[in-house]
């Protein structure tokens, strides 16, 4: 038969209005269109305006909407009932909540201010969060950069100022030639998938670095299988490479970097490995036109970058970099002795090194762009070497991290290709000065405010939070001898150094949106004994009293005492700032705010609202007026909008001035929020064509964004190739200086705080060493999730409700294991079950899962029978989080020792096939969680 | 059974491209948002919080390996009705519940006349419709028809979601009855190709293979251009002599 085709409809609108926010479905903060019907949600898409995402939208920023309406949201803030953990709980009235937490909070400030610790998790306004906590006056605040990457954020700025990810990205225009190291494939990922497509379009290659091969992996032109915690060696060896074929940009180096600078070699002596320094405190480089020593910071000058040179007082110096050509032309980083260890042949790593040399040296870009550099000199061309670079977790979670991540800028200096056409380009707020200025705060006493942030970046011992014992001050042992450079804290020793009161006790944890009892935390057992710890003498919790802040039914709630529901992210202000973690791209500074697109149907409120709630009644300086009244009554966006850092600089920098028509710095215009509202919620600033490259040295950028408040001196940035602040640890541990390292931390503070990149094996054991976990084991993100958040999206959930243990094919035939099997995956702390799945594309002597997909038994809503708890596990019971006992029986936390970057990625583990009468189910498994108070469920679309 | 338009005005399709689609699901959850809420609403989901969470899906990815060892390649595939051009699943229908457009070639499904047999689920080789067991009816990628010619959408919105979200550039939309067109240049020059053509039921979407890699087995490498080096001293003897010359800042 052939019916008359139905008449349907096809032009029914999709929304009766589209009002525009910022994503919130993982970190990457794209621009967003929400597409409201009869005043429910009806479809998301992609701002085609915004700078992050274009237009387009990934797998989870499509899948929002069943978030916005998970059943798992919070209904109204709860007071714990039953003991902790127990998931029991009563709802109270916002009124009651607040006065709880003001009480307790208030007492603690009167007392010992750092009794309260505030960690707050993947934060989105630490801007805010990090204010409270100073003006509270505690030291012991971090978000989840301890855990995340914080050795990518800290090696970046202290080299060069910038970082991969937020702080810089490829000029994806011009580059020749792409490097993708151990990414997340969660993380700025709507960029990346849009560059790498128009990448393979112009046939530019792509080369991913990663021992496993998943999605960007699975398109790259060359995917190196390298094994875990290798990839300094397979840095260090393409220098090797690069230094050997003469295939070094000298000219940049003596230009922006310290290679010219003069290191003192003093073995015996105070000064020995500083920078060599005039009596004005200037480096000192050896003038080869004079023939003399003179201030390296001179551009009349032609520095010499080899010799050894008498200073004045009689010692002898040598330019950094003739120390860093010495150590990468040991036969150490030989391509042929890397290859065992690095799993890359020989030829691969030789090849790759002659590829970059070509891209850089042979396809050099020149742009016809002048600009002037900070010396007043005009350059009439832009050029450029088009090699770039990105890295992320699979660099960063090693205990070898910093280092490594140091190596890779290193490679990209060496290669001059830094900000410049087709380099690596920064991005807005950055660059800023290297070493960065800012010195973490100290605590000060009773009811007063920090004198500065909490979060710094030390420069030498003096700097750090110690007590004249060298014990640490702050509760995570940030800024200790510990881990000196901590500059993100050490959210994931919280929980254990409270409760065993190592350091010392706390009275109050307070944290926001971290799921710190389950996908957050290693050894995650211990953690949950650590929260339900009680003191045998007075019957209380060793962690007192704990708040916590989340918009969903995630683990940790049923181990707070205090629950204050945060809103969903289409139900809130927020503020995307400059001050925080912005969203420039490299040719224009950015900001963005959330917008509530539709008004909460529960008794919730935005976390920074009842921060700000919180603040004022605790009347914390600069959350009240002068008369005790609060300063922000209209909550977050009326702090967004009103708040100022300093004179002019605030939340947001579009739209100042009483007239709205400042950029950067301005008084505080009324009509912001609505100008970012009517601007697409977002706003951007175009740099002038000759702020655009070589921003660490261009005077036309650095002048600008010194009057826009993004840096405090408009002076040249200098690249750390040899970082002198790691050497004055060193000598504090060689016994100079006022401030001496601890008898326990000597050998370690030796050893790794060299100030020239090196490799060493991580913690867990050196490759190919440790028989009886010969396996690596790593998570990977799958694209359609954000930690566990994701899995309790009723959409997202149906593509991925369980994770498998993935295996290589040829390994797993070797160890009798087939697909589909059952294994226990061990490690010195204890033993997981999952399920295998075989595959080619990953390194032979590693394992993997997909990251967080695993839950406990009734959270998130699900089901008790749900597979994320039946047969999802996670790596995270197997990974200890302090490492055996070292000199003395201290055990030092699973961290980088130089940043305290949580070292996941160290794990080391053996694979047993699981008895036929163990197969089907996962272990350990945990009591389930009861359901604490939830939306109503047929809220869900 | 029901009968096909003797010639369509246009062949309305998708090409997708199997060289840059990195399995990020958005063409998945972007047409499962969209299209739950417009022409084929509903588009329910089964025990959703539960122990076999299942839905209809209009759209899914799929993601495999092919080749061992050095030549294997992960390969990620979307997954849609292809709006064939002799649709096996339109001719079984038994009620003219699908049908092929006339003037633009989809393949759709009147909710109104389909029982729910599912005999056109069985006809396509392609697993590519969905019946939804809570609504009662089978379900199929519409080319978002009610996008596409939506004239209440700003014209660059005009295409189906999935083509909107692919945040690669992954996915394209446009008339491959058109050899002028956009879509049709593609195809000619990627070499894009039929799934199952051996089938013969002719599908309009296409497919373009991954590209040639450039790694070690494909293009050769650069040569360096090595600077002619003494091999007399020491590499760093030989670095250092290199690096020893007048440089300005």
């Amino acid at each position: 038969m052939l019916n008359r085709e139905p008449d349907i409809a096809l032009s029914e609108p999709s929304a009766d209005e589209i009002k525009t926010t910022t994503c919130y479905m993982c970190a990457c903060r794209c621009g967003i269109r929400v597409h409201l019907k009869d005043g429910r949600v009806r479809y998301i898409d992609g701002n085609r305006d915004h700078p992050i995402n274009k237009g387009v939208l990934c797998g989870k920023g499509s899948a929002g909407i069943m978030t916005h309406y998970s059943p798992a949201r919070l209904r109204a803030p709860m007071k714990r009932v039953g003991p902790r953990g127990s998931g029991e709980f009563e709802e109270i009235t916002w009124d009651e909540a607040l006065e709880t937490a003001t009480g307790w909070l208030k007492d603690v400030r009167a007392r010992d201010p750092g009794k309260l610790a505030f960690f707050t998790g993947r934060d989105q306004s630490q801007a805010l969060t990090g204010w409270f906590a100073q003006q509270y006056g505690t030291q012991n605040f971090a978000a989840h950069g301890g855990f995340c990457s914080v050795n990518m954020a800290a090696a970046g700025l202290y080299t060069f100022g910038g970082s991969f990810w937020e702080f810089g990205e490829p000029d994806w225009e011009h580059t020749q030639y792409f490097m993708l190291f151990g990414v997340a494939e969660d993380h700025a990922s709507n960029p990346l998938k849009i560059e790498l497509g128009k990448l393979k379009e112009k046939g530019v290659k792509i080369v991913a670095i990663n021992p496993i091969r998943t999605g960007y992996g699975a398109i790259a032109d060359e995917w190196i299988g390298i094994r875990p915690g290798t990839d300094g060696l397979f840095v260090g060896s393409l220098i090797h490479e690069l230094m050997r074929a003469q295939k070094i940009d000298l000219e940049y180096l003596v230009r922006f970097t310290n290679a010219h600078w003069l290191v003192i070699d003093d073995p015996k002596g105070a000064g020995d490995g500083l920078f060599a320094r005039d009596e004005a405190g200037q480096p000192l480089a050896f003038d080869k036109v004079t023939g003399a020593l003179a201030d390296a910071t001179r551009t009349d000058i032609a520095p010499a970058l080899v010799g050894t040179f008498k200073l004045p007082d009689g010692r002898s110096g040598r330019p950094s970099f003739a120390l860093i050509a010495e150590r990468f032309l040991t036969d150490e980083y030989n391509p042929d002795k890397v290859a065992a260890a690095t799993a890359i042949p020989a030829e691969t790593i030789r090849r790759i090194a002659r590829e970059l040399a070509h891209a850089a040296f042979e396809q050099q870009i020149t742009l016809d762009i002048p600009w002037t550099d900070t010396a007043g000199r005009r350059h009439e061309k832009t050029t450029g070497r088009p090699v770039s670079m990105h890295a992320m977790r699979g660099i960063s979670a090693h205990s070898n991290g910093f280092q490594t991540c140091r190596m890779l800028h290193l490679l990209q200096i060496l290669l001059g290709s830094i900000d410049c056409p087709g380099g690596f380009r920064y991005k807005a707020p950055f660059p800023r000065p290297t070493p960065p200025p800012n010195k973490p705060a100290r605590a000060v006493g009773p009811n007063a405010p920090l004198k500065g942030a909490p979060l710094g970046f030390p420069q030498g011992p003096e700097d750090l939070l110690v007590d004249s014992g060298g014990k640490p001050q702050r509760i995570d042992k940030a800024y200790s001898w510990d881990a000196p450079l901590a500059a993100h804290g050490l959210m994931h020793m919280v929980i254990t150094n409270a409760a065993t009161a190592d350091p010392y006790p706390i009275d109050v944890l307070f944290m926001y949106m971290a799921n710190m009892s389950w996908n957050s935390s290693m050894n995650i057992p211990a953690v949950l004994r650590h929260l339900t710890a009680k003191d045998e003498r007075t019957g209380e919790y060793k962690i007192p009293k704990i708040i916590y802040s989340d918009a969903y039914s995630s683990e940790m709630v049923a181990y707070a005492d205090l629950i204050l529901p945060d809103t969903t992210y289409l139900e809130r202000w927020d503020c995307i700032s400059l001050l925080d973690r912005p969203i420039s791209g490299a040719d224009a500074p950015a900001d963005a705010i959330r917008q509530p697109v539709v008004a909460p149907d529960r008794d919730v409120r935005g976390f920074q609202s009842v921060l700000l709630d919180l603040g004022a009644r605790l009347r914390l300086p600069g959350f009240v007026t002068e008369t005790g009244t609060p300063r922000y009554p209209g909550g977050y966006p009326d702090y967004i909008v009103h708040h100022e850092r300093s004179p002019g600089i605030g939340s947001l920098a579009g739209f100042r001035g009483e007239d709205g028509k400042s950029y950067g710095r301005g008084a505080p215009n009324e009509k912001q929020l609505d100008a970012y509202i009517a601007g697409g919620c977002f706003h951007e600033h175009r740099l002038a064509p000759d702020q655009r490259y070589y921003k660490h040295a261009n005077k036309a950028y650095l002048d600008w964004a010194k009057d826009a408040g993004f840096i405090g001196t408009s002076a040249p940035i200098t690249f750390q190739l040899y970082l002198e602040p790691l050497q004055k640890f060193r000598q504090a541990a060689r016994g100079h200086g006022a401030i001496q390292a601890p008898a326990t931390h000597r050998t370690r503070i030796e050893k790794y705080f060299d100030p020239i990149p090196f490799w060493y094996p991580p913690f867990d054991g050196a490759p190919g060493e440790n028989e009886a976990f010969p396996l690596s084991a790593i998570t990977q993100r799958p694209m359609h999730m954000y930690h566990s958040w994701g899995s309790q999206n009723s959409w997202l959930r149906q593509i991925t409700a369980e994770n498998c243990l993935y295996i290589n094919r040829a390994r797993a035939q070797k160890l009798g294991i087939a697909d589909g099997d059952w294994v226990w995956i061990k490690s010195p702390l204890g033993r997981v079950k999952g399920r295998v799945r075989l595959m080619e594309g990953v390194n032979p002597d590693t394992v993997w899962t997909w990251n967080a997909v695993g839950r406990r038994a009734g959270a998130a809503a699900l089901d008790v029978d749900a597979p994320e708890a039946t047969r999802g596990f996670l790596l995270n019971h197997l990974i200890t989080e302090l490492l055996p006992e070292r000199e003395g029986g201290y055990r030092f936390s699973n961290s980088d020792p130089i940043t305290g970057q949580a070292a996941w990625y160290d794990l080391r583990v053996s694979i047993e096939k699981a008895a036929p009468d163990e197969q089907g189910e996962t272990w350990p498994q945990f009591v389930p969680l009861k359901r604490p108070v939830l939306a109503d469920a047929e809220a869900a679309a | 059974m029901t009968s096909l338009p003797e010639a369509t005005s246009k062949k309305l399709g998708l090409v997708i491209d199997l060289d840059t689609c990195v399995g990020c699901q958005a063409c998945a959850t972007s047409c499962k948002e969209w299209n739950a809420g417009g022409y084929s609403a509903p588009l329910t989901d089964q025990n959703p919080r539960g122990r076999d969470p299942h839905g209809t899906w209009l759209n899914r990815v799929h993601s495999y390996e092919v080749g061992d060892d050095a030549q294997s390649r992960t390969v990620h595939f979307p997954r849609s009705c292809l709006h064939c051009e002799t649709p096996a699943c339109v001719t079984v229908c038994p009620t003219g519940a699908s049908y092929k457009r006339a003037s633009d070639g989809i393949v759709l499904v009147n909710p109104d006349t389909c029982i729910g047999c599912k005999l056109c689920s069985w006809a396509c080789p392609y697993g590519a419709r969905e019946y939804d067991t809570d609504d009662g009816v089978m379900k199929k990628c519409t080319l978002c028809v009610d996008r596409i010619y939506n004239e209440t959408f700003a014209p660059e919105d005009r295409v189906p979601a999935c083509v909107r979200a692919c945040p690669t550039g992954a996915r394209h939309f446009g008339d491959l009855g058109d050899p002028e067109s956009a879509v049709s240049q593609l195809v000619k020059e990627r070499e894009g190709f039929d799934l199952l053509p051996e089938m013969g039921f002719k599908p309009v979407n296409k497919y373009l293979p991954p590209r040639a890699r450039r790694d070690q087995t494909a293009a050769s490498a650069p040569q360096a251009a090595e600077q002619a080096v003494d091999n007399s001293s020491s590499l760093a003897d030989r670095f250092f002599a290199w690096a020893d010359r007048s440089l300005a800042r």
